[in-house]
């Protein structure tokens, strides 16, 4: 009785905590990237006055919109805190570990996409149709891509639930594993395009003819757009903390070990800060790339996490 | 722990001939191989300071200076002289070249798993991929039709050969290795003048017009 009260503690803490941290990660993101190209930038807690001012705003629909309209940012939402639920961040004593693997993971963003490119062709204009037609092209790649990331891990540690493969990957002495330093790789190619950063699509641009995301939520206002808005930060800091637990686990607590849990908070805050500023820099460095570059990026992110799975098999490490 | 760094650097050749098989510029791709060049003296040192065996250090001096550093400056000179450092095109699109490398990648795996099951060496896992490096320069050298592509694809072949010498019998006698590090010099040389003569009489150093060469005109 006392563990799983514990175990639900330690849940509700971790999926607040995200949930709660992913619009200041973004923030900070898009602040290192502003100080990388000289510019003063709009301060770390731009995303929460964006949310709060289109919480503020009321929502309007299209005449034509259906119920998939209205309901597809509460469908996005709850997918993203339902996959920032099992992804273990600080300690791996989750209550909702059981409730999802890292290949049921991979659906539950499939089964938000799915919602929003549904609902970006729900109101019927050319653009929302087209933005969901890229999303799914960049979608079918990535997604593949994904679970081959994903198998590299999961071959070394023999299972497929986070918690253990944190638990295994995090306490073990240290070896050198090229095969998950090419999934790594694959995965960071794999978070850029899923999370629309700049090689494959400008989270900043507005014009039609190159966006992808944008086109997708341009019928959206209101608490929907607040909502979506919000959804794809947690998406982005999910991504993050799987990289985290996949790659670098180290510093992750074990369940149960409490006196361990500042540092665990610590480790993360590092980790995150890192990650982000690392993203900013290849966001500075690199440039958006034409739409039907994007195969070859995906088909390279996917080559790489095939090649990290065979190397395993082959070397054993 | 040198077993770990050997299959570091085994993972990092594999990635290198990846690498070659998309680079669609022929600067990078020289680059890509001087690079090769080195992870292969790496390989040949880490090797030699485990086993003991001295001449492996001799062989990963003859391999950092000529392929990490006379053959990449042979090479750009050459693609000065030819005035070439634009996009290479490839015959297959990329994705489609890299899958076929993976399906390779599985095959020479296959084919060393035996063979790496009967030595004893320290390097007997790698075995795998040194085929592999062999096969994807094989593939590099069919999909480009440029000249001085396949005359680097040539090159990474012979790296993928050195690299299975290292790994199936820590190297090749050193009689031999000379012998080839001087052919491929004499290779090079050659196939330098030649791209000359091949730009002079076709007017291009596109391979596909020496195709079309018998009973031209009648």
């Amino acid at each position: 009785m006392l563990t799983s009260f514990a175990s639900f503690l330690s849940q509700l803490a971790q999926t607040l905590l995200v949930v709660l941290v992913a619009p200041l990660m973004l923030g900070w993101v898009s602040q290192c990237r502003a100080w990388l190209q000289n510019r003063s930038g709009p301060g770390l807690l731009q995303p929460y006055r964006v949310l709060f001012k289109l919480f503020d705003k009321d929502a309007l629909m299209a005449h034509n919109a259906s119920a998939i309209f209205r309901g597809a940012p509460y469908i996005q939402f709850g997918c993203m805190v339902l996959a920032a639920s099992v992804v273990p961040i600080i300690e791996t004593n989750l209550l909702f570990a059981p409730a999802a693997d890292v290949i049921a993971l991979v659906g539950v963003f499939a089964l938000a996409r799915v919602f929003s490119a549904l609902a970006a062709m729900d109101a019927g204009t050319s653009f929302g149709s087209f933005g969901a037609r890229r999303e799914m092209l960049v979608a079918s790649l990535s997604e593949p891509a994904l679970l081959m990331v994903f198998f590299t891990p999961l071959l070394i540690v023999q299972s497929s639930s986070l918690n253990v493969i944190v638990d295994t990957l995090a306490h073990r002495e240290f070896a050198l594993y090229p095969s998950l330093a090419f999934a790594a790789v694959a995965f960071i190619m794999v978070l850029l395009a899923e999370n629309a950063r700049i090689p494959i699509d400008n989270p900043a641009t507005h014009l039609e003819l190159t966006m992808i995301h944008e086109a997708l939520i341009l019928e959206y206002s209101g608490r929907h757009l607040a909502l979506i808005e919000w959804a794809n930060a947690i998406k982005f800091t999910t991504y993050c903390t799987i990289g985290i637990a996949l790659f670098m686990p180290w510093g992750i607590a074990q369940a149960g070990a409490w006196q361990m849990l500042p540092a665990a908070v610590a480790v993360l805050i590092v980790k995150l800060c890192a990650i982000g500023a690392g993203l900013a820099l290849m966001e500075t460095v690199s440039a958006k790339m034409r739409i039907f570059r994007a195969p070859e990026f995906l088909g390279m992110a996917y080559m790489l996490a095939a090649l990290g799975m065979l190397t395993l098999l082959l070397l054993g490490a | 722990m040198s077993a770990q760094l050997i299959n570091l650097m085994a993972s990092l050749m594999l990635l290198i001939a990846f690498a070659m098989l998309a680079q669609r510029r022929i600067r990078s791709l020289i680059y890509l191989f001087a690079w090769q060049g080195a992870v292969l003296a790496v390989n040949s040192v880490i090797v030699a300071w485990y086993t003991g065996h001295g001449e492996l250090y001799l062989s990963a001096f003859f391999t950092v200076l000529l392929k990490v550093i006379a053959l990449p400056l042979v090479l750009h000179y050459l693609i000065r002289k030819l005035d070439i450092q634009w996009d290479v095109e490839t015959l297959i699109n990329i994705p489609t070249t890299m899958l076929a490398g993976i399906v390779l990648v599985v095959f020479a795996f296959n084919l060393a798993l035996p063979i790496s099951q009967l030595a004893g060496t320290i390097t007997r896992g790698t075995l795998g991929i040194a085929i592999a490096v062999v096969l994807l320069a094989f593939l590099m050298m069919i999909t480009r039709r440029k000249a001085v592509p396949q005359v680097i694809g040539f090159l990474a072949m012979e790296n993928g050969l050195f690299f299975a010498a290292t790994s199936a019998t820590y190297g090749m006698p050193m009689v031999v290795e000379l012998g080839i590090l001087l052919d491929v010099m004499v290779g090079i040389l050659i196939l330098g003048i030649f791209f000359f003569q091949v730009r002079e009489a076709f007017d291009s150093l596109d391979l596909k017009h020496m195709e079309k060469l018998k009973e031209s005109g009648e």
